[in-house]
Order: structure tokens, then sequence, then C-alpha cells
């Protein structure tokens, strides 16, 4: 309907009032084709600049960047292999805790509750997702890792001890309470982008499924099945914001670049590292390496969020 | 119900299909309730350790060494204004007339190119934006600096700004526009002063959220405006803010500083909250149909 409209209003203009367009007008215009321009230069600069500036390290170490995890200021020697474990394992741990969760509270707000409920819950979920990371870094260090120490860990050791994931040393800190701290911070984002994506199944077919003597949970599931690319984009977008989390997971994760099997141990993420080294780095191979660690997480939040943006829009724009 | 399932005498199939339903449904209601719950926890949480250093000291006094009375964070408070300053005159116009440009002269495809880009952007992580400043400005000014913070503080408004202007603009009704034309106005002051003024409430609304967002930003600012425990108000030298003051104090092992910071903490909090509760008070009446 809008477009049509644009469209008539656009095809007058370029009959009749082409000659009259005032140089307002074309100056307007092109002002704002400017800033939008801009945006998307910013966008490419800040990939340019950070490649730029990584380029001493790429030069020094090559691949095995990546592929060693020998990590030492000192002999500046430079390998990321610790961290970007850290990462992969925090995120990916994080996203499976959240993820059956998020679509719970998708559901339970989209297609359970009435709207007397749903308005308070929805917004107490939006506001979660405001809260600044460094907050849930701080109640993560006082709150969250006392009771993993003190509570959780031992339950889990004395419970499924017989795994190498769940045992040694109980810090509270650690991969373990970073992934939950991860998970409590991308809950509203997969949640809401569930919801959208419900949203945009037609309610018809859910009627359809009550017709035929349907459940409540077969008509939801089956709406669910429809909508699942879009609730995997909103996984995958989950997954990326919690790669690319810095104070949250630097307060919690133990900050030890190591790589052990046990989800108690502390561990390190490539963002963390950046937070905590970059600001003392001494040396321009230490400053350049820790900006390769950047680049990284720049290129695979870019793949991930793109990846995620394109399901997200095979599901909503088909309404 | 119980009559009806006597009387058919239900198949097993049906009973577990029922068992099945009820037992998703409440696993959906105790997902809700475990999402609510940790929120709750670090809103009280804060609240309780906060609000007992919250006074007047907090606002208007320097920090202190440990151990004296009356310590506060006057200068991050400060900081973080003119960090947000700063940030906002970059972030706004970039973030309205890119919004503009998508809303009311982008065809399907340019549309699509940047509304991508944008969420592209929003995607970055903040610490990398921080890098960037610190390549950009940092690198060339040859210091920390209050400005390149901002810089990256602006950076990260964009994409919030971009986003709802363009929604809210959506909204003003095509007809609006054609009666401006219609009585001769050019198309530049319909779209400013008619579309433009008639979604500015939202478009205000969604400035406050980038900046309540940009006001709690932390991992950006630890190598661009580096913190300053001082009173610093120049663009172009380290500054305090709010956020750095709290990490700073909240990994330190002294008691009084880790109350300083749970103060701080809690202004931020605070300030998220009534942010958000005025978008939903505003954005009510314009949504009240998918909410």
């Amino acid at each position: 309907m809008q477009e049509s409209d644009i469209k008539i209003s656009e095809e007058i203009s370029t009959k009749e009032i082409r000659s009259k367009r005032k140089p307002g007008d074309i100056f307007f215009e092109n002002l704002t084709l400017l800033f939008a321009l801009l945006l998307i230069g910013l966008v490419l600069f800040i990939a340019i600049e950070i490649y730029g500036d990584s380029a001493e390290s790429i030069e020094h170490f090559g691949f095995s960047f990546i592929f060693s995890s020998d990590w030492n200021p000192v002999t500046e020697k430079f390998g990321a292999l610790a961290f970007i474990y850290g990462t992969i394992v925090s995120s990916i741990l994080a996203l499976l805790i959240s993820l059956p969760v998020s679509i719970g509270v998708a559901v339970f707000l989209s297609e359970i509750v009435h709207k007397s409920v749903r308005t308070p819950v929805s917004f107490l979920v939006e506001i979660l997702a405001a809260i600044p990371s460094i907050i849930y870094g701080f109640w993560g260090i006082y709150v969250l890792a006392p009771f993993m120490a003190s509570t959780v860990q031992p339950a889990l050791s004395s419970l499924f001890g017989f795994l190498p994931l769940f045992q040694g040393p109980i810090f509270g800190t650690g991969m373990l309470t970073a992934s939950l701290i991860l998970a409590i911070m991308i809950t509203p984002i997969i949640s809401s982008i569930t919801r959208d994506v419900l949203k945009a199944i037609p309610v018809s077919q859910r009627e359809a499924a009550y017709a035929l003597g349907a459940t409540r949970w077969e008509a939801i599931k089956m709406a669910l099945l429809n909508a699942r690319s879009g609730i995997l984009g909103g996984a995958v977008l989950g997954l990326g914001r919690a790669i690319g989390e810095t104070m949250a997971v630097t307060m919690v994760i133990g900050n030890k670049a190591q790589i052990k099997a046990s989800l108690f141990e502390p561990a390190y993420s490539m963002a963390s590292v950046i937070a905590n080294e970059f600001a003392e780095a001494s040396g321009s191979l230490h400053i350049s390496s820790l900006i390769e660690i950047g680049l990284l997480l720049f290129g695979v939040t870019f793949i991930v969020n793109t990846f995620a943006r394109i399901l997200i829009y095979s599901v909503t724009r088909k309404t | 119900m119980e009559l009806t399932e006597k009387k058919f005498k239900m198949p097993g199939n049906i009973r577990r299909r029922k068992l099945v339903n009820s037992v998703m449904i409440i696993l959906c209601v105790i997902a809700g309730i475990i999402t609510i719950l940790p929120l709750l926890y670090i809103f009280f949480y804060t609240t309780k350790s906060g609000i007992t250093s919250l006074n007047l000291d907090f606002f208007i006094n320097m920090p202190k060494p440990v151990g004296e009375e009356g310590g506060g964070m006057a200068n991050a408070i400060v900081g973080s204004i003119i960090l947000i300053g700063i940030g906002s005159l970059i972030g706004i116009p970039v973030g309205v007339m890119s919004g503009i440009y998508i809303s009311e002269y982008s065809k399907n495809i340019t549309a699509f190119i940047i509304k991508f880009v944008t969420d592209i952007l929003s995607g970055i992580p903040s610490i990398i934006i921080g890098i960037f400043a610190y390549g950009l400005i940092v690198i060339n000014m040859q210091r920390f600096s209050a400005l390149a913070g901002g810089f990256a503080l602006g950076i990260l408004m964009i994409p919030t700004i971009t986003k709802v202007t363009e929604e809210m603009l959506k909204l003003v009704p095509q007809s609006i526009r054609e009666a401006s034309l219609a009585l001769g106005v050019s198309r530049w002051k319909t779209v400013l002063r008619i579309a433009l003024t008639t979604a500015s409430s939202g478009i205000i609304t969604g400035i406050l959220l980038a900046i309540a967002r940009a006001a709690g930003e932390t991992a950006p600012l630890l190598f661009t405006a580096f913190g300053n425990s001082f009173w610093q108000t120049e663009i172009d030298q380290p500054i305090a803010a709010l956020p750095l003051q709290i990490f700073a104090y909240a990994i330190s092992p002294y008691e009084d500083w880790h109350r300083q910071a749970w103060a701080g903490a809690f202004v931020l909090i605070l300030l998220v909250f009534v942010i958000n509760l005025i978008v939903r008070f505003v954005t009510r009446n314009k949504f009240s149909g998918n909410q």
C-alpha cells in the first residue's frame, strides 16, 4: 500500500515536476544519502583499520597464531588458541543452556499467558537485555560465583564427578560460571527473536491444528517447527552476542590462558584478554597481537551475524 | 472433562498426548520464571547493596583513598555525561539522517543493504569499536582522551537510532505527507516538518535507549577514555567514566570501594530502568496492537 503510493508520487514527480524540483530537495536527499553511505563506510573502515593494525602480528606469526596456545609478552611469543578455545566453549555452552529456556519463555509469553501477565513480564525481560554487562560481571563475582562454589559445583561434582567435565578444584569462577552469566545475558535476545518469528507464523495454522483435535502443545510445536529457521537465526544471533561479550566474562571466567577439560577450571576469552592487557601492553608486537585477536573476533561475529540475519529475514519477510 | 474422558474411554494415546501437553506447558512456565529470577535477584541485590552507600557525597565528592569517609564519584558522573555528550553529537545525526534516508528516499534494495549493514554494526562487539577508536584517535593524538571514548560510544549509538528513526517514520501515515505535498510544500520540508515532527516522540525514546546503553558501556572505554582519578573535563585528556570506576572498584580488594561500586551500579540500573519505563509509556499506544 505504502509502496504503491510512493511510486505514484514519484511517477508524477518524474513526469511533470522534475524541472520544478527545488534545490533544497536535491540537497536534503543527498545529505541523508551521505549519512547512510557514511554508515556503510564506517563498517568497512572498521574492518580495514583493524586489519591494518594487526598486520605486524599477522606477518610475524602467520597461521601459527591460531594454532599456538603460547602467550607470553615477556618472550614476545603470541598464540591465541587458549583464548579462542575459551570463547568457543563458553559461548556454545551458554547457548546450550539458554536456548531451551529462551524458547520456553517465548512460548510462555506469546502462546500461553494472558495479556495482563505478558506485558509486565516481557517488560522485565527487555530490562534484562538492557542491564550493562559490567553489572552482570559484578553480580557474577560476588553472588553467582560464591553460590557456584558452595552449592552448584559440589553438587555437579558429586553427581557427575566421573566425567572429566566436572572434576578438579572448585573456585566458583571459571568456564562454567562464565557460561551461566552469558546464558542469562543472551536469553532476552533469543527469546525476543523467537517471539517475533512466532508472531510471523499465521494464527490460522494453529487454529487448523486445534480444529483437527491437536492439544495446545501440539499446535505450539507445529508453529515452532514452522518457525525453526527463524529460531535458529535468533540462537545464532545470541551466539554472536556471547562471543563478543567482554566485561561480564572478564570478571568471572578466571582469566587464565589454559585449555582444560574441566568446566570448573579458570579459562580466558578473546574479548577478555583484549580488555585486560590492551591498555598496559608495551611492545608493538603485543598490541598488534591483541588487535589480531580483535580481528578474529570481528571476522567471526561478522559471519555469525550475517548467517543469523539471513535466517531471520527468511521467516519474517514472508509476512 | 472428566465425564467425557470416562464416557469415550480415551485410548492411552490421547492420555499420553494430554500428559505431554501439560508437561510442556509447565516447562514453559518454569522457563518464564527462571528467566525473570536472575533479573529480580540482580535488581534487588544491587538496590540493597547500593542504596546504603548512595548519598549526596556519592554525587558531589571526588574519589577518596580507602579508609577515608565520604568518597564519591562526582568526576566519573561528569565524565560519563561528557562522553555521552560527545557520543550523541556523532550518533544522533548519523542515526537520524540514515534512518530518514532508509524510510523516505531509498528503494527496496538500497534500504535492504543499509538495514543489513546497520544490523552488522549493532552486532560488532563493543570492544572492537574500542580498538577502532584507539587506532584512529588515541594513536594519532598520542594519548587517551575523552574524544576517543565519546567517538566509540557514538558509533555504538548509531544502529539503535537508525533503526528506531526508520521504524517510527514508517508509522507516520502516508496521507499526512501527501496532504503536505498537495499544499505545495516541498518534499524535504515535508519530511522534516511533517514526518519527522510526527515521529519525534518515538525517535526521542530511541535516542534515550541508545544513551542508556552507552551509559553502561565499559569495554570500549578501557583504552580510549581510560579513566582518571582526578577532576578532568578537557576532551583531549583521559577522563573518568561511571562504568570504568565501577569496574576498577569492583575488582579492588576493599570493602569500602565495593560498596561505592554497588552504589554506582545502582545508579546505572536505575537509569536503565527509568528510561525503559519512559519508552514503554511513550510507545505503548503505538504498539498496543502487537505487544
